[in-house]
């Protein structure tokens, strides 16, 4: 099966490079070459069908645990779960190339058959585009040392198994979620390149883009929260974002993403903003292959990267390439992206979604900042320094409470021009509702300023939320004599673009809420034994006391464990008992593959969490030590996360009324005399 | 009776079953009873005190001290970063990665300085004497590194103001051009009508 991979990867190489070939020659020969354009259509599909090929081979082999295969032995074991034995394909650095190459293969596939037939002047050049960036990976593997069927000149008896780690369920669905919306950007991208090669810079691109932008934020945001979430359950530090590198690095497109969300109403509505909504999107993609490109190079410390290698320099070296021409192919079409409109009000929702976009692309630009800052410094100083958590919450906390405000600013401004009695009006509610939020919390006894303005922010863009549906809901119920319940479906069913994007808001809201709720963790440390009680006192003014039952020592499928039990009681109610384990993992030979690793015992309810670490015995003894932490709001974060995939599926949901659809179309009129 | 079978098994009846039955269950229950949690010579720990294998908890731990919770070295190992490749403060890597043994001696260093009667800032001098300015989580805000804090700041303020200008100059170069009056100037509309018109266009999907 190897071989088998092997010669399907060249193939599918050999495929990507004609369809490159093909493609931009078929969109670009006068007169056109639809030949070509069909050829190049037809090699990204048979690249997708040798990319799967290569994926079923290695997964055979994973499942065959065939340990002369050298990635095989690297990341798995006999005693492996099935479930990671899967995930296993892209748990390493080779395996997760051709995940990405297969991916996108699969996503150009789609968008060139799903693709309206409206938008078919541009397909071969987004043929183009895919199978180029395609072929790039699949060049990596093969030239970069990175070729997942290597074979080993020996068979271990078993291989070294998965990082233990990586054996959790976050980390069988965070990777591919991220990888998804990381790659999914390229679509967009291919079809903003398209535009560009054949000069069709109309709003056609952009309806063509709109369910690619959506989904690749959708998984962007949810493969984020997902690596949040497995962070906190499994790294065991007691957060779930410490800036690190990797981290930042996949927050750096969803930023810009989230940017042209909003900037591409103004295209859409106004005829203004091309260039910057370009420039976004080249900007995203190049931002997802730099987030590549860190992840894999090892240029930047991370505890997420893959082992150094050198296919950093490989990635480096298309980075350049990629976005110099990029924007030079972009500069060269700028006289073609004037505006048909000019704003006519700093009072407008226009002007509020710009200055949304200038906080977003600054936020982008201080965390890609503080990532290279260590780079920077030692360039320039001769020495590296140190950007951690202190420097990114000192920089970045007041600009996303800057861009909170302008969550709920930004709605109840109204297009074009707006009025002094309809700001006042619009405001009244909202400014309220935060005024007072602020207040009964200052009363409450909370004096941390940021996790205050946080709550505050909240509460105002909450009451702009609520206010809009309210309205919304409202005027359906006058107008069609609907139930309240019925109107507020239908409001929503109709109009899924506008309210999904309130759902979006709502959970950033929260989101919010819960990251401030951390100004009010606490923690100890304390050592005990069997019997002996250890008390820590909640934000919320509770006690818990906990007392360690005892520790047990049995082997599970794949690991040693040694668990410690403890009994919980809050202010003297009985909570349960919570257990947090230390795992030794063994090949199926019984050998240790990995350092010990700890599991966390989390009891969880809204208010907060009690996190448990076992840090590890004492003399050999049951006398154990432990680190307790009171995290407040966490499950906020999850829920904030939920609502926000929520919003984003009703957003991108297909249908909606006829007379949104008419409008929308309406929006994509050729602004341009075409050249 | 029992008697030898053909089969080489055993043969027994009804009686002679639950005899032997009884008589192996009455073994039991002595050693049964050895398993019964009885007042163990080491307190609290258990019955025998030791674990079956310690090395699978991992790397031996010392007791928590006082310290180790104390509020002020706490603070300073925040401001410290774990040299073991973790990217981690110390307080963070030595209470989360049990087996990192770069953080603990770092924790130690950090006790040891502060018993000596030096402040929070002396010992983070320290620290940086002995290991450069990468040993801090975050650069200290002086010379160059003024630059990656202001920086972000910096351009984000520049841009909202270019922002602000260009956006002022549109908005005039707007109101002075005729073709966007006329439909104002033809409107009798009062202008409550004209905040309602406007109100409803805010209703329209976005």
């Amino acid at each position: 099966m190897t071989l088998l991979g092997t010669l399907a990867l060249w193939l599918a190489f050999l495929l990507g490079v004609w369809g490159a070939l093909a493609g931009f020659m078929g969109g670009l020969a006068t007169p056109p070459r639809p030949d070509l354009a069909r050829s190049a259509r037809h090699a990204v599909f048979a690249m997708c069908g040798a990319l799967l090929v290569a994926v079923v081979s290695l997964e055979w082999a994973l499942f065959q645990h065939d340990f002369n295969v050298e990635y095989v032995a690297a990341y798995t074991s006999r005693n492996l779960p099935i479930f990671y034995t899967w995930s296993a394909l892209y748990a390493g650095q080779k395996g997760s190339l051709l995940f990405w190459a297969t991916v996108l293969s699969v996503f150009g596939s789609l968008a060139l058959a799903l693709t309206s037939r409206r938008h078919r002047h541009l397909l071969p050049h987004v043929a183009g585009v895919v199978s180029v960036v395609a072929a790039f990976f699949i060049s990596v593997m093969l030239f970069g040392h990175a070729n997942p069927f290597q074979r080993l000149p020996y068979t271990p008896l078993d291989g070294s198994g998965l990082n233990p780690q990586l054996q959790n369920p976050g980390m069988v669905f965070h990777p591919p979620m991220l990888y998804l919306g990381y790659i999914s950007i390229t679509i967009p991208f291919a079809f903003a390149l398209a535009a560009l090669l054949s000069k069709r810079l109309d709003a056609d691109w952009l309806v063509a883009i709109r369910k690619w932008t959506l989904l690749s934020w959708l998984f962007l945001s949810i493969g984020i929260c997902l690596g949040m979430w497995w962070a906190y359950v499994e790294l065991g530090w007691g957060g779930y974002w410490a800036w690190d590198p990797v981290e930042n690095a996949s927050l750096l497109p969803w930023l810009t993403m989230t940017a042209f969300l909003h900037s591409v109403m103004i295209q859409e509505k106004r005829g203004m903003l091309k260039k910057w909504n370009l420039a976004l999107i080249i900007g995203s993609w190049l931002l997802s292959i730099f987030g590549t490109f860190i992840t894999r190079s090892g240029v930047i410390s991370s505890v997420h990267s893959f082992t150094q290698s050198s296919v950093g320099y490989f990635f480096l070296a298309f980075l350049i390439v990629a976005g110099v021409s990029s924007f030079a192919l972009y500069a060269t079409r700028l006289p073609l992206l004037e505006a048909e409109a000019r704003l006519e009000s700093m009072v407008s929702r226009e002007a509020s979604f710009l200055f949304n976009n200038l906080l977003f692309i600054g936020i982008a630009f201080s965390v890609l900042w503080g990532t290279l800052f260590p780079i920077l410094s030692e360039l320039v100083q001769g020495t590296k320094v140190t950007v951690g958590p202190p420097f990114f919450n000192q920089v970045n906390i007041p600009l996303g409470l800057a861009l909170l405000g302008l969550t709920g600013i930004g709605p109840l401004i109204a297009w074009r021009r707006a009025s002094l009695p309809n700001l006042q009006r619009q405001f009244a509610v909202p400014v309220t509702v935060g005024v007072f939020t602020g207040l009964v919390l200052l009363v409450a006894g909370i004096r941390d300023f940021y996790a205050l303005m946080a709550m505050a922010l909240g509460g105002f863009v909450m009451g702009t939320v609520v206010q809009e549906f309210a309205r919304g809901t409202g005027a359906r119920h006058r107008q069609y004599g609907e139930g309240y319940a019925l109107a507020l479906g239908r409001l929503l069913a109709r109009n899924r673009r506008r309210y999904g994007g309130y759902i979006v808001h709502t959970g950033i809201v929260i989101l919010f809420v819960a990251f401030a709720g951390m100004a009010f963790k606490t923690e100890t440390e304390a050592t005990l034994k069997p019997g002996e009680s250890a008390s820590i006192r909640s934000p919320y003014g509770w006690t818990y006391r906990l007392t360690h039952l005892g520790i047990s020592q049995y082997d599970a499928l794949n690991r040693q464990v040694t668990a410690a039990t403890l009994d919980v009681t809050r202010d003297g109610t009985p909570l349960g008992v919570l257990t947090t384990e230390k795992r030794q993992h063994v090949d199926a030979l019984g050998r240790p593959t990995f350092q010990p690793s700890t599991e966390v015992g989390i009891r969880s309810d809204l208010r907060e969490d009690l996190y448990v670490v076992l840090g590890g015995v004492v003399n050999g003894t049951e006398q154990a030590v432990f680190r307790f932490t009171i995290n407040p709001l966490v499950w906020w974060v999850w829920y904030g996360g939920m609502i926000v995939a929520l919003g984003g599926l009703i957003v991108m949901w297909p249908g909606g009324s006829p007379a949104v659809k008419r409008a929308q179309a309406g929006y994509a009129v050729r602004l341009v005399e075409e050249k | 009776m029992m008697r030898p079978r053909n089969d080489g098994a055993t043969e027994c009846g009804r009686r002679e079953f639950f005899g032997f039955a009884a008589a192996g269950l009455l073994s039991v229950v002595p050693s049964f009873r050895r398993f019964v949690p009885v007042q163990d010579t080491l307190p609290s720990t258990g019955p025998s005190g030791r674990l079956w294998d310690p090395a699978r908890a991992g790397r031996p731990l010392d007791p928590v001290v006082a310290a180790d919770n104390d509020a002020a070295i706490q603070a300073i190992e925040k401001q410290l970063h774990c040299t073991c490749g973790c990217n981690l403060d110390v307080y963070t890597c030595r209470t989360t990665d049990f087996t990192c043994g770069v953080s603990p001696e770092m924790h130690r260093q950090v006790i040891a300085l502060a018993e000596r009667g030096m402040t929070g800032q002396q010992i983070v001098d320290q620290f940086v004497h002995a290991h450069g300015l990468t040993i801090l989580m975050a650069p200290p805000k002086r010379g160059f590194n003024l630059a990656g804090y202001f920086t972000p700041a910096v351009v984000i303020v520049v841009a909202a103001a270019a922002l602000t200008l260009v956006l002022r100059r549109w908005a005039r170069a707007a109101s002075g051009v005729p073709a966007a009056p006329p439909a104002a100037s033809n409107v009798t509309a009062a202008p409550e009508e004209l905040e309602r018109l406007r109100r409803e266009l805010d209703q329209l999907p976005t």
